[in-house]
């Protein structure tokens, strides 16, 4: 019983946290009252569910109390007149069986994901702002996954909800004119999230490994509530065909496997065709965007049975079109790799150089990496060992720094 | 809300201003829009920082600088002070201003609001 309700509280936090403060928000207006109130809600729940069993909708259960916890607060503090008006307009209660507290509820999320990615507000407050008032993350969690002391990252959530107080930064979602710019914000936000999760190494904080969860969590709800914005989906679709390979990329001693070494009998087939679907209704809006590109270059991966049925082909050309669309020399570092694979290594070599010369990418490990790996394919040994060396010297992680050592070793002793 | 819009930019930024013959006009017309639409309360220009003076009180003393109070490159050229619904709307209207093709305008929402 204690074991059901734990489980019970736990999905609801995790389903209905956001649902709940962007209710309070949308209500009083005030960010931390609704954080508050969310938290007692749950700590109700954890209270009366064992005693009187769970809701048959905790989610409303729980926002009903929250609510009620806020009409208190306010009540008490009121001073003026207007503070007791809201907490008036506050207590109307819903009727029994009204689902419009639930409907109400998604609107408001999503009210929240676009005020928190507001781009008046600096990306890592965006981000930080997201992890704590959407996923319900403590600010001790959100510094531990950003690597910053939680004095920093408080610091941080406080100045930012200040900002949208004092700034009058609006609690809504965009008028139409604006919404394809500020999803492209949000989008951002949950891409970072994303890419924080997955590239951190297994034995990282269960917190940071847990952002790529979250990420398509929400990604999921953003797609469901603006199917008519493609790169939504495309999004929703890169985030699952990268996730769907998470189990191959690391063999059973917690090395990195390269995308051709990996057992594709391990990639998750139902995550595969879910992207793959996803990228089609998309794709069909003809309204093409980064994300969709990369989801294409994703699919082509994730739909190969085995590395040499790739199609290079497909993706050198997709690179060329994302390198039109984001102008990034990592774009056109990847896009090298792809024609390397195409034309062979000799081609590949002459646009890293020729990107090498341009000095964008200084520092960068993948670049000598990749350098090393075309030099290698072309006999050209010494030349890849002194690549790797370089790479080996920039690289971040310790698998990566693993990785290249073992290819430097494969270099020099064959 | 209010929002004070301050109009900075470097030297070039104003040289360039005063260059272009429509510039004066389009500043009337952003104006005009605002005032028909009841969110301006005022826009003004200012004399550059070389006329400026700058004030401080210390103890009994009131010290002047010749000067704007931080000597950098970009300084404020002009000022708006708009009414808007919010931040978004400020938005709107400042990136509508012709002087944002030029230099920098930085919103400040005001603190009495």
């Amino acid at each position: 019983m204690t074991a059901a309700v734990d489980a019970a509280v736990t999905r609801a936090f995790r389903e209905d946290w956001g649902q709940i403060v962007a209710t309070i928000i949308r209500l009083t207006g005030d960010w931390d009252l609704a954080e508050e109130c969310a938290q007692d809600a749950f700590a109700q729940a954890l209270q009366r569910w064992p005693r009187d069993g769970v809701p048959r909708r905790p989610g409303a259960w729980l926002t009903t109390t929250a609510r009620n916890r806020a009409v208190d607060r306010l009540r008490r503090e009121a001073v003026g007149a207007a503070k007791l008006r809201e907490a008036a307009r506050l207590s109307v209660p819903d009727g029994p069986g009204d689902d419009a507290a639930a409907g109400g509820g998604s609107d408001d999320r999503l009210r929240l994901m676009f005020t928190c990615c507001h781009p008046a507000l600096a990306f890592e407050a965006q981000v930080a702002l997201t992890l704590r008032t959407l996923a319900g993350l403590t600010t001790a969690e959100i510094a531990r996954a950003f690597l910053v002391s939680e004095d920093t990252m408080s610091k941080r959530l406080v100045r930012a909800k200040g900002k949208i107080r004092h700034a009058g930064i609006p609690f809504r979602v965009p008028p139409a004119h604006l919404l394809s710019e500020r999803t492209v914000s949000v989008l951002g936000v949950l891409y970072l999230l994303f890419n924080e999760g997955y590239a951190a190494s297994a034995g990282a904080d269960l917190v940071r490994q847990n952002l790529t969860a979250e990420a398509i969590r929400l990604a999921r709800i953003l797609a469901q509530m603006l199917p008519d914005e493609p790169e939504v989906g495309g999004l929703l679709a890169l985030l699952l065909l990268h996730d769907a390979r998470r189990a191959a990329r690391v063999d059973a001693t917690g090395e990195l496997v390269p995308l051709e070494d990996q057992d594709r009998s391990r990639w998750d087939a139902s995550q595969i065709a879910e992207g793959t679907r996803l990228l089609e209704a998309a794709l069909q809006r003809g309204r093409p965007g980064p994300y969709q590109v990369q989801a294409a270059i994703a699919a082509c991966h994730a739909t190969a049975a085995e590395a040499a049925d790739t199609d290079w082909a497909q993706i050198a050309a997709l690179y060329g079109q994302l390198a039109r669309l984001v102008p990034s020399a990592v774009v056109r570092l990847n896009r090298a790799v792809a024609v390397g694979m195409r034309d062979g290594p000799a081609a590949g070599l002459a646009l890293v150089e020729q990107l090498e010369r341009t000095g964008e990418l200084a520092g960068y490990h993948l670049l000598p990496a990749t350098r090393a790996d075309l030099l290698r394919r072309l006999g050209r040994r010494d030349e890849a060992a002194a690549a790797y060396r370089e790479a080996l010297e920039l690289a971040p992680t310790e698998p990566e720094r693993r990785y290249l050592a073992r290819r430097l070793t494969e270099t020099t002793g064959a | 809300m209010r929002y004070m819009l301050l109009i900075c930019g470097e030297e070039e930024a104003h040289k360039a201003m005063e260059a272009d013959g429509s510039f004066q006009a389009s500043c009337h017309a952003w104006a005009d829009e605002l005032r028909r639409r009841g969110m301006l309360v005022t826009t003004e220009g200012l004399r550059p920082p070389g006329d400026a003076t700058t004030v401080r009180v210390r103890g009994d003393q009131v010290l002047l600088t010749d000067g704007p109070f931080a000597d950098t490159k970009e300084v404020i050229g002009g000022f708006s002070l708009v009414e808007c619904a919010d931040l978004d709307e400020a938005l709107a209207v400042t990136a509508r201003h012709p002087a944002a093709r030029y230099g920098a305008i930085e919103i400040r929402p005001l603190s009495g609001t």
